[in-house]
């Protein structure tokens, strides 16, 4: 299906995802201002929304079935695999977020059913910005997004901690998407224009690669972006922000908003800066310095939600690893993003079971001994933290593998060393937490005995565990996938690339496979 | 083709994961026998290898499937002369090791046994493993079951010994992994076919140019850390003190033997003429040379009996290392002996710490004294363990140490000469201990009422025992399977050698 996006129709079949969940969100939200006072409200807007999530991943299916492309330069959005996998992330981050939320509102007394609504948005926004082909429409996702995740991340209006994350998150917030907006205006001066093949072009035959004026841009532009990914040195609001936050959002920002920000930073780069220069070093900076510090922070914390924001923040290091490999990069990405969203959503998901009130407050050793009474939970927690540190077996391992195979392929061996002996020092705050799960006894019998999960929490997280293991053993159709969605994403065919990080991905080798199909 | 042929190696790393699983479908207080009866059956499934197994035929029993094709990953599994003993040791140590933990692991029986069964799968795979992904796979993969038993069932420090002891590993084997890539994509990049195949790869490795130094490095790390090798060897003797019996038997038994084999099949032929440029040369046989006397002189000083033995393990491995380096007939033989050995002697004396420690709960050296009138069966046993790993003729330690001495004798006389200390000092820390435990006056009250050794404690340690007299005194069928490999392996490594030396 080559669409033509001049004309209407097909410019509404190449936007009917987005059109689909924006008709399906409103609907949810009509629902929850009728019904918004009984348990019962919430649950019924829980599974609205999660058929919601189900019907938008059909329509992404469909345009994905059918190979759906663009005739000549995408405008406004881009229809191609990448757009479509991740498309699929986060609206799988979103449905894992909610089943995990389903009880977990209730419990805390949250009966606010906006949060299924805004969840919606939120992930409307991800959707733009993973498929925006035009600077314009990235900020409008990301602005969408944002406001949206503002409001979750300080939804227990009655803890002052999530006032506090949420009005951090806010300022802080507003000043990247200043910064991101102001790069984006200088770079709209430099080339003359905002779509992202376009600027590709303008800057490999204009000239412009080493002007200051693009060059500045491009700079406020990754402090924009690294602001929303986390990465040191502007990565000082998320443990606050994900401390205060519920427990499931947290894990919804440090996967979804995150993934967000990733995927619309590698359409940027790949498709745009191409041949601009510098930026590679820029990232690679940034790269080191959040692995490190992302880490070492993570190694000095007691409290496991910080800590697993902390590691968040490593994680954000090892993706912008990726984001500087180029070649086979953005195919990393996507793999990485599936293992690690899993494993981080089920990951903040035990650690919402265990926390009654307050989950920012249970710290190591507070698993003590949960192997003896709640032997299930222990193991699925220790998969989670085993796949997060990327051993073998594990989704995580595959997925850093991959990273791995980027970086040295694209030259980037120095990096790919940091990486791994960061992935050792984050040894020393993952294995504690299985440690005092299994070799540390209780501190008291009924120590666990909060910790339960409803049916469909236990079957998600079976799910979710199962995938982790099972992308670990037979990653082959995944990374079969990652491979063809991420060679979709490539620099206009107009141009003659150069830059050695952007040759492996060929337009013919992106088209090819997606009409093969 | 026989069926066996094709069949055994997946069979055998599969089975114990079976088992492990099958031990959840029976009462808790069951699990040991079954576990017995899955390693029992293991051991029974790989022994036909012995007689099967063609000496000249290089690699055999080979199986070759698709795992990850995208990559070029095969499930590639193969056996030859040095991983047929590998093998064998391991299907033999893990009955033993069931059966040693009979009365010791008390609590949470079920998950001791499932993870042993696991780790098993696990050693083995990284002994049959022929694509460098699978091995990498199968050499993590085994360090979880080693950290939960040693973090689960150990003694009063068995966090930190286990932590260390994973992130000792796990650092070394992280940037092997960096140093597999680079291969991979060096070949890659050469030939434009992409794999992890073995024979592929080595072939590709010729060629690496500048780069290949620091890839061995990377390899030399891992497996240094894993044999270890001084000064990288300080994980070991805290994993040792605090692992349980069986933890410390397939340790040393088994795991140690990893980082020898490493290099056997991996460092030594992809890398030959940086493995054997004057440099490492020098730095190798130098450190094995100090790990074999100072291994020896901290021995000596152990108020501890497990730490003695974790310290022997150390001079004991410094052997292998000497002798694989000189790269010699004899001593390549005699270093794949001395794995053999090591595992046996050094498996067979955790056993007697276990079994002393649980007598006394406390292992201590001066604890003891006497033990000979009281428990003469397991002073016997003790005594000559003790002295097949001294290395006294007629047990197999005499065969292999001499082996390697001779043979690197012909390589490095100086290194040899002072190797050879190595057996006296050997003696200096393992016969005091065995006068202090087992001679000596009866004189502390405790020990005067100690049970001798149990009919399940004969049949631990019988089989150790037959085996030392056996390779002491006929160690025939063992160097002859083993010489076709450890020709072939010094075929590979030299002609790069004498190119190295013009």
């Amino acid at each position: 299906m080559s669409l033509d996006l001049s004309n209407y129709a097909d410019l509404m079949r190449a936007l009917s995802p987005e059109s689909v969940l924006t008709i399906l969100a409103l609907l949810v939200l009509l629902i929850v201002a009728w019904r918004h006072r009984t348990v019962t409200d919430l649950r019924i807007a829980g599974w609205v929304t999660l058929v919601s999530i189900g019907i938008t991943a059909a329509v992404v299916w469909w345009l994905w079935w059918n190979s759906a492309t663009v005739e000549g330069v995408a405008q406004m959005i881009a229809v191609d695999d990448f757009r479509f996998v991740t498309d699929w992330i986060f609206l799988g981050a979103a449905a894992l977020t909610v089943l995990f939320s389903l009880r977990y509102l209730e419990r805390e007394q949250l009966l606010a059913p906006e949060y299924y609504p805004l969840l919606l948005f939120a992930v409307l926004g991800m959707m733009l910005m993973g498929g925006g082909e035009d600077l314009m429409v990235i900020f409008l996702g990301l602005e969408l997004m944002s406001i949206s995740v503002y409001v979750l991340a300080g939804f227990n209006r009655r803890s002052p901690r999530a006032a506090e994350a949420a009005l951090k998150y806010f300022l802080l917030g507003a000043f990247a998407s200043a910064f991101l907006l102001y790069g984006m205006a200088l770079i709209y001066g430099a080339t003359g224009t905002t779509n992202l093949s376009f600027i590709g072009v303008q800057v490999q035959t204009l000239g412009v690669a080493h002007l200051p004026l693009l060059l500045v841009g491009i700079g406020l532009l990754l402090v924009g972006f690294g602001f929303k990914v986390a990465a040191v040195p502007f990565h000082m609001w998320a443990p606050d922000v994900y401390d205060g936050a519920p427990t499931p959002i947290t894990g919804f920002m440090a996967t979804g908003v995150k993934a967000a920000a990733f995927a619309a930073l590698f359409r940027v780069v790949i498709e745009s800066l191409g041949a601009a220069g510098s930026w590679h070093v820029i990232i690679a900076g940034l790269a080191v310095a959040t692995m490190i510090g992302g880490n070492l922070v993570a190694l000095a914390q007691r409290s496991v939600k910080r800590m697993l924001a902390y590691s968040s923040v490593a994680h954000a290091g090892y993706l912008l690893v990726a984001v500087v490999s180029g070649g086979s990069g953005s195919a990393a990405f996507i793999f990485y993003l599936v293992a690690y969203g899993i494993t981080t959503i089920a990951a903040f998901a035990l650690l919402a079971a265990k926390g009654k009130g307050g989950e920012s407050d249970v710290r190591v050793d507070d698993l003590s001994g949960l192997s003896t009474s709640r032997p299930w939970l222990a193991l699925a927690l220790t998969v989670c933290m085993l796949s997060l540190l990327g051993f073998p077996g594990t989704a995580g391992f595959m997925g850093k593998w991959y990273i791995l195979v980027s970086a040295v392929g694209g030259g980037h061996a120095g990096l790919a060393i940091i990486l791994v002996l960061t992935s050792v020092a984050s040894a020393g705050y993952y294995l504690p937490v299985v440690m005092a799960m299994y070799m540390k006894p209780a501190s008291h019998a009924e120590a666990h005995a909060s910790m339960v999960f409803d049916g469909v929490g236990r079957a998600t997280l079976a799910v979710a565990v199962a995938a982790i293991l099972w992308f670990g053993i037979a990653p082959g159709q995944l990374f079969d996938l990652s491979k063809t969605s991420g060679a979709s994403l490539h620099a206009a065919p107009a141009m003659a690339m150069d830059s050695p990080t952007s040759t492996p991905t060929t337009t013919a080798s992106g088209t090819g496979a997606t009409t093969a199909r | 083709m026989n069926s066996y042929d094709v069949w055994v190696l997946p069979v055998l790393l599969a089975w114990p994961l079976v088992g492990a699983a099958l031990l959840y479908l029976v009462p808790a207080s069951r699990a040991k026998v079954l576990a017995l009866v899955v390693s029992l059956i293991e051991f029974g499934i790989s022994v036909p290898l012995w007689w099967r197994f063609v000496p000249a035929g290089g690699m055999q029993f080979g199986v070759n499937w698709n795992w990850i094709p995208t990559w070029g990953i095969q499930f590639h599994l193969a056996l030859d002369g040095i991983s047929l003993f590998m093998v064998l040791l391991t299907t033999f140590l893990v009955p033993l090791s069931v059966l040693g933990s009979w009365t010791y692991i008390t609590k949470r029986e079920r998950g001791f046994y499932a993870l042993l069964l696991v780790l098993t799968t696990g050693m083995l795979g990284v002994f049959v493993s022929l694509d460098l992904f699978l091995f990498y796979v199968m050499w993590e993969v085994m360090l979880i079951p080693m950290y939960f038993i040693i973090g689960i069932w150990g003694g009063e420090n068995r966090i930190y010994a286990a932590i260390k002891f994973f992130i000792y590993t796990f650092l070394g084997s992280l940037l092997m992994l960096v140093a597999i890539l680079g291969l991979y994509l060096h070949a890659a990049k050469t030939t434009g076919q992409y794999s992890f195949d073995y024979d592929f790869l080595l072939q590709r490795s010729a060629d690496l140019g500048p780069v290949a130094f620091w890839f061995f490095a990377a390899f030399f790390l891992a497996f240094a850390i894993k044999v270890p090798m001084f000064p990288l060897h300080t994980w070991l003797p805290d994993a040792h003190v605090e692992a349980p019996t069986a933890g410390s038997v397939i340790l040393a038994g088994v795991l140690l033997k990893m980082g020898t084999y490493g290099f056997l099949r991996f460092a030594l032929p992809f890398f030959p003429q940086i493995a054997m440029s004057k440099t490492v040369v020098a730095v190798v046989v130098t450190l094995s040379v100090v790990g074999i006397i100072y291994g020896g002189l901290v021995a000596m000083v152990q108020p501890d009996f497990k730490k003695l033995v974790a310290y022997s393990s150390v001079a004991h491995l410094g052997f292998v290392m000497l002798g694989i380096w000189a790269l010699t007939l004899q001593s390549v033989q005699g270093a794949l002996l001395v794995m053999i050995n090591h595992g046996i002697s050094t498996g067979a004396l955790f056993f007697l710490a276990g079994m002393l420690y649980e007598r006394r709960h406390t292992r201590l050296l001066d604890a003891f004294g006497g033990l000979a009138r009281v428990v003469p069966l397991l002073a016997a046993a003790l005594t000559i363990v003790s002295l097949s790993s001294v290395g006294l003729p007629g047990t197999n330690g005499f065969v292999g140490e001499f082996l390697i001495l001779i043979g690197a004798f012909k390589t490095y006389p100086v290194a040899a000469i002072i190797s050879t200390t190595g057996v006296i000092v050997a003696a200096m820390y393992l016969l005091p201990a065995l006068q202090k435990i087992i001679y000596n006056p009866l004189a502390k009250p405790e020990n005067q009422k100690l049970l001798d050794l149990s009919p399940r404690e004969l049949i631990v340690l019988l089989p150790l025992l037959a085996a030392i007299i056996w390779i002491g005194v006929y160690p025939r069928p063992f160097l002859s399977r083993m010489e076709p490999a450890a020709q072939h392996l010094i075929q590979t490594v030299t002609p790069a050698t004498t190119a190295a030396a013009r």
